[in-house]
């Protein structure tokens, strides 16, 4: 029953997707046939000169976070979903109310206004913080209510059918990905002690795959290819690192064994400093790959209307060519998606295991060390 | 660069999702998720195992059958040659028994035969005997009955009686 519900949920949204789509190109065709008007996408700065594509605005409108949902433009006018603005000032204290108030950029309310980067300022210039239900955190949660319906229900599954029972449906999907999670990412990296971290490290897995693939779906945001969401995502694994981290640990990191004290002094702020990079490198790596990822996308795409700017027939042509990158890049896409979960998961775990390493390994210390190292590299 | 500084809004709502994902999933899904998992490979194991055991003792078993088959073979053919053996036995017992009863019958049948065979000769011999005397007790009497024979007889065993 759930698989049908499931079922249906798939079909209606790329049913939505596909309609949306189709009315993108439409609204965009006019305005690539005329060659006269700008295909102006985002509303928020709609000044470019006139005939000419502004491709960098377009691609960055797409990958950035913003107030309002856009989902496609007819004839300048950006048709959008509002979303809620949010914004806690010290002076002024909390204050709430729709994005559609600032009519896309041209109109100030209560004393705040959108910037030319579509972000909330304070008319006074003053500090606010900004905690509104933006583009990228509707679409996170999103991935949560998505996360929540395949989990619980497979989890239920699990409950009703006990241990003896052969996996099927979702649950079977579910199984490889959790025993591939266990068994290569957590028992390789975590030793012994690896069924406490597998809650965190298979949240952190399906939290990040499943956003990845619904920032493929067109029209969707583009979440794990945000600096912030990464950056929560690391800190928390960084967190979670030094508070699981041994006393070993910390000891090899400020004394290591078998140095000279001269040495030392060099080492211990390289350590210092790779501890750091640590979290920094987890952050890096899923943004630069999704962001990249969108980017290449979005680019195909435009290409067709960059042609068609030149020449309708060239655009025309070039559309076959350039659907058939993005669709390449798309699958390249649905590839990655899964290989920054995993990458994202297993060195989270590889960190951890280095943390909670015990004195059992201190003969291997230091090739352990290097392999890590190199494994970390080649990812 | 607007893409490299993280929004304080959106950090906001990662971390709580991500904790609230963290803790929903960890105590209602990943919990049973992985403990049945768990409990299945047990199971799995355990399974293998006894099988591995039925398979070791069924084995075991075969090699008892066969050393039992053996045995029942030899033990088989053991009885086989013994029954033969007595057999063989009980025919040369019976055919000796029967020859020596043979003879026996045969050493009484030709005594009981000679004997007899005595017996009437001897019978033979004295009705012949009786017989002579009747008949020369008829034939004197006979001849004796007229006195004229008497003295003939008479004279003629005188003469024939020579006196030394």
């Amino acid at each position: 029953m759930a698989s049908k519900s499931l079922k249906l949920l798939w079909a209606l949204s790329f049913s939505v997707i596909l309609t949306l789509f189709s009315m993108q190109g439409r609204a965009a065709e006019p305005a690539a046939d005329s060659a006269a008007a700008p295909a102006v996408e985002a509303g928020a700065e709609p000044a470019h000169e006139a005939g000419k594509l502004d491709i960098s605005h377009e691609i960055f409108s797409h990958i950035q976070d913003a107030h309002d949902w856009h989902l496609f433009s007819i004839n300048e006018n950006p048709v959008t979903i509002p979303l809620p603005v949010i914004i806690y000032s010290p002076t002024n204290g909390l204050s709430v109310f729709m994005s559609s108030k600032f009519e896309h950029g041209h109109e100030a309310y209560n004393g705040y206004q959108l910037n030319s980067e579509g972000k909330v300022e304070a008319l006074d210039g003053s500090k606010i913080y900004d905690i509104s239900l933006t583009k990228n955190v509707v679409a996170m949660f999103l991935a949560v209510i998505l996360i929540f319906i395949i989990f619980l229900n497979v989890s239920k599954k699990y409950q009703k059918n006990g241990a003896s029972k052969a996996p099927s449906g979702l649950q079977n999907a579910v199984e490889a990905c959790v025993v591939f999670i266990r068994d290569e990412v957590a028992v390789p990296n975590l030793g012994k002690d690896y069924k406490r971290f597998m809650p965190l490290i298979l949240t952190i897995f399906f939290f990040i795959w499943i956003a990845n693939m619904l920032g493929l779906i067109p029209g969707g945001a583009n979440l794990t290819g945000n600096i912030a969401v990464t950056c929560c995502l690391a800190i928390i694994a960084f967190v979670v690192m030094l508070f699981t981290s041994k006393k070993h640990f910390w000891g090899h990191l400020f004394n290591p064994p078998g140095m000279p004290t001269a040495v030392k002094f060099i080492l211990v702020p390289i350590e210092l400093i790779s501890l750091i990079i640590k979290p920094i490198a987890l952050m890096i790596r899923l943004f630069a790959n999704m962001l990249a990822g969108h980017i290449v996308i979005a680019c195909f795409v435009l290409l067709i209307f960059i042609f068609a700017n030149l020449n309708v027939w060239i655009g025309g042509g070039f559309s076959v060519i350039s659907v058939g990158l993005s669709v390449f890049s798309m699958l390249i896409e649905l590839l990655v998606t899964a290989i920054q979960a995993y990458i994202f998961a297993n060195l989270t775990a590889i960190f951890i295991g280095q943390m909670i390493e015990d004195h059992s390994h201190h003969a291997g210390e230091e090739g352990f060390d290097h392999t890590d190292t190199e494994r970390e590299l080649s990812l | 660069m607007g893409l490299l500084t993280p929004d304080f809004g959106l950090f906001f709502w990662t971390l709580i999702a991500f904790l609230l994902v963290l803790f929903v999933l960890g105590k209602f899904a990943w919990k049973p998720i992985l403990n049945s998992l768990s409990e299945r490979e047990d199971s799995i194991t355990k399974s293998l195992a006894t099988a591995e055991q039925a398979r070791k003792e069924m084995a075991s078993l075969k090699s008892e059958n066969e050393t039992l088959l053996q045995k029942a073979r030899e033990e088989r053919s053991l009885m086989l040659k013994e029954a033969k053996d007595n057999a063989e036995k009980l025919i040369s017992d019976a055919t000796a028994k029967a020859k020596s009863e043979y003879e026996r019958i045969v050493a009484d049948a030709q005594a009981a035969i000679s004997q007899q065979k005595q017996a009437a000769l001897t019978d033979v011999k004295n009705q012949v005997g009786n017989l002579v005397i009747e008949v020369a007790e008829k034939v004197l009497r006979k001849q004796l009955s007229n006195k004229g024979e008497q003295e003939a007889l008479i004279k003629d065993l005188v003469d024939n009686v020579k006196l030394n």
